[in-house]
């Protein structure tokens, strides 16, 4: 059972990780990091049921990565109409400001 | 008898030294006063040598003095001179042969650019001939013998623009480089086995004259590895062939330094430390018959040379072949007695050639000729010297020749003939230069003329000296007082009126056949050459021993430089080259990795955690 869980919670990390690294747009980049948060909610949540030691904890704990993932996107969101404002531009290959 | 100057011999060899300093700190811009200098050092060092000479002659004590330069542990090194008769002696040759060189020098070198370097290097020569001379222990001695070698270095190579006088510079220096590894392996020995480690030669004498505090095996080694040394220096057969390439050097160089006085250092070394020698049967021989061969083999080859120096230094060769025959056969005095008469008279032949060359700018004596009429001066002195050399009495080459002559007569036949054999070759060398260079017409309109008076001054002095020098010991009842004087042995003096007899007609025959030859032609000049081409073939090759050596050492000594140098190259080389290759190939990727593309920098952490992961679940397996 835990595995079936693991195997899919795996296979969304992949899509997740796959896209935020070869997508240009940095909106679709976000919502890559988001999935690959939400494989490991999946994780957390599938070892808090049928884990070794089944406790209530990882559950809780996926609550506070939601809610930290909101705030996440949120100012992600923000630097990334700043950087649109200023660029006029939302691709992620044409900023390589962290070279300086 | 009280010692006055022999105290104070320890300043000859410092003047040149002061000259050289001299020369050395202010000599460029003294092209006028450098030259004066030098001589001037040299004319001190000859006053007081010739003092501490008629000291030493008067009766005086020897005289020994020094003082203790190192200390090590229980080991005093000390520095010290010896005065006794034999270096006061050869204080006298040097210093002599130095000045007149210094002062024939100023007219031979006039036009020269670096003539105060010249003079600089002839006072350093100077002052380490002389302290080589008045040593008072090896270890000294051996480092004046590599100062003397340096000089000769630098003075071959003087004229380093032109590629012959390198190459032969590089090659007097390497050849008797092989003779001084030698020499230095029995200064090790000696140190080794001498009670106290003492160097001093007043101590060899008193350990190897007395039987059995070294053994005979040990004796033998270091006498023929001190003969080593001498047979590098001296230029002996094996190691003879940097004498005749050291002629690339100005002539007054060779006069000084390749006829007269360095090169009469390996004999002089061999006399000095004789008492290993005389301990020792087997060393004696060896000197024996090297000097004998050498003698007869340079003079043979020296009959085909062209070059008017080259063949004065085939028979530099020869005539140190004698001296090393003398030593051999335990004669120090006739040695030695030959060693004084032939600085004078060798000295004399090669200041003449080089006023000969000075006038008509050729070395070749095929390109000469007729020089009689208008270097007077120098052709009779060139003919003095070249009588004194054959042997014809009353010269005094003769004397000295016969000395040696009639010990190896009452010792050894064999040697004896060959003597001879080398005499007559002697003379029908001379002949065929003198007669070439100065008779007949002057060929290639090369017509000559006098060399300046402070050139001829000096001839005229050593012709004296070659006439004269050889009085001192001469094989009559009560006239051989030299010899006495110098070693307490007075030369052998049986048979000698056989010897004088034989050596004269020897010597005259052969200037007879040079004179038939080159001046009546009544003998065909290529007569030898057209029956045996061969042999002419094998003399003006030198007996091929340059080509052999080239062939043997040169060729494998390369072949093993060359796979050092591609194993340098190519693999400690490319290792090192590997190494910062790897430094500098790693930085480049690194830098192209840093590209600012977050994306990238997520990939290469992705990359980086599949190897960590790879890592761990491989050494499940390892």
């Amino acid at each position: 059972m835990l595995s079936s869980y693991l195997t899919m919670a795996a296979i969304l990390f992949c899509i997740g990780l796959y896209g935020a690294l070869t997508k240009r747009n940095a909106v679709i980049v976000l919502m890559s990091v988001e999935l690959m948060l939400n494989s490991v909610n999946l994780n957390l949540v599938a070892f808090s049921k049928y884990g070794v030691v089944p406790s209530l904890t990882g559950q809780i704990f996926s609550l506070f990565t939601i809610s930290v993932a909101a705030a996440e996107v949120a100012v992600g969101v923000a630097i990334l109409i700043a950087l649109f404002r200023s660029r006029g531009s939302a691709n992620v290959d044409e900023f390589n400001e962290m070279r300086r | 008898m009280e010692t006055v100057l022999s105290q104070y011999a320890w300043l000859v060899p410092v003047f040149p030294l002061a000259a050289f300093l001299i020369l050395l700190a202010f000599g460029r811009g003294m092209k006028r006063t450098g030259p004066v200098i030098a001589t001037l050092g040299s004319l001190a060092s000859l006053v007081l040598s010739a003092l501490v000479l008629i000291e030493q002659l008067g009766g005086a004590d020897e005289y020994n003095n020094g003082f203790d330069w190192i200390q090590i542990g229980g080991y005093t090194l000390t520095v010290g001179f010896d005065v006794t008769n034999l270096t006061a002696l050869m204080m006298v040759v040097v210093s002599l042969v130095a000045f007149l060189v210094n002062v024939y020098s100023i007219g031979y070198m006039k036009d020269d650019e670096r003539i105060s370097v010249f003079f600089a290097y002839v006072a350093l020569f100077t002052c380490s001939m002389l302290g080589l001379v008045i040593a008072d222990n090896l270890l000294m001695l051996y480092i004046f013998w590599e100062l003397v070698g340096l000089c000769s270095f630098l003075l071959i190579g003087f004229w380093y623009y032109k590629p012959e006088a390198k190459a032969a510079a590089k090659k007097a220096f390497i050849v008797t480089r092989v003779g001084d590894v030698g020499f230095l392996i029995a200064l090790l020995l000696l140190f080794w086995y001498m009670p106290d480690h003492d160097l001093s030669f007043a101590a060899i004498a008193n350990v190897f004259g007395q039987t059995g505090l070294i053994t005979e095996g040990i004796t033998t080694l270091i006498a023929i590895l001190i003969f080593l040394g001498a047979v590098g220096k001296s230029g002996q057969f094996p190691l003879h062939v940097w004498l005749p390439d050291a002629m690339e050097g100005p002539t007054p160089i060779s006069a000084l330094i390749h006829a007269a006085t360095m090169v009469a250092a390996g004999v002089f070394l061999v006399a000095r430390t004789f008492p290993i020698f005389e301990a020792s049967p087997a060393a004696l021989d060896t000197v024996a018959w090297v000097g004998a061969f050498t003698a007869i083999f340079a003079a043979s080859i020296a009959i085909a040379q062209d070059d008017i120096k080259r063949i004065l230094a085939y028979s530099t060769v020869s005539q140190l072949g004698y001296m090393m025959m003398a030593l051999g056969l335990g004669s120090v005095t006739a040695a030695m007695f030959h060693l004084f008469t032939h600085a004078f008279f060798k000295a004399l032949l090669f200041l003449g050639a080089g006023s000969v060359i000075h006038a008509v700018h050729t070395q070749n004596i095929h390109e000469m000729g007729g020089l009689g009429k208008t270097m007077k001066t120098t052709a009779w002195t060139f003919a003095v010297g070249a009588l004194a050399l054959a042997g014809i009495p009353p010269l005094s080459g003769f004397w000295s020749k016969d000395a040696i002559l009639a010990e190896a007569l009452h010792d050894h036949p064999a040697l004896f003939a060959i003597g001879i054999a080398a005499a007559l070759l002697t003379a029908l060398y001379m002949s065929r230069l003198f007669f070439l260079v100065f008779a007949g017409k002057p060929r290639k309109g090369a017509s000559g003329h006098e060399s300046p008076a402070v050139m001829t001054v000096p001839l005229v002095v050593l012709a004296l000296l070659a006439v004269v020098a050889g009085f001192v010991e001469m094989p009559f009842e009560g006239t051989g007082w030299f010899g006495e004087w110098l070693t307490g042995h007075a030369a052998a003096h049986e048979g000698t009126a056989l010897v004088m007899l034989v050596s004269t007609a020897v010597g005259l025959l052969g200037i007879y056949l040079g004179w038939l030859i080159y001046v009546k032609g009544a003998i065909p000049r290529d007569a030898v050459t057209k029956r045996m081409p061969w042999l002419t073939r094998l003399l003006e090759r030198k007996y091929y021993i340059d080509e052999i050596y080239h062939a043997v050492f040169v060729v494998s000594l390369r072949a093993i430089g060359r796979a050092f140098d591609a194993f340098d190259r190519h693999v400690v080389g490319g290792a090192v080259r590997l190494a910062g290759g790897a430094a500098v190939w790693t930085g480049r990727a690194a830098t192209r990795m840093q590209n600012g593309q977050l994306q990238s920098y997520g990939l290469y952490a992705v990359i980086g955690l599949v190897i960590l992961a790879a890592a761990i679940a491989g050494r499940r397996f390892w």
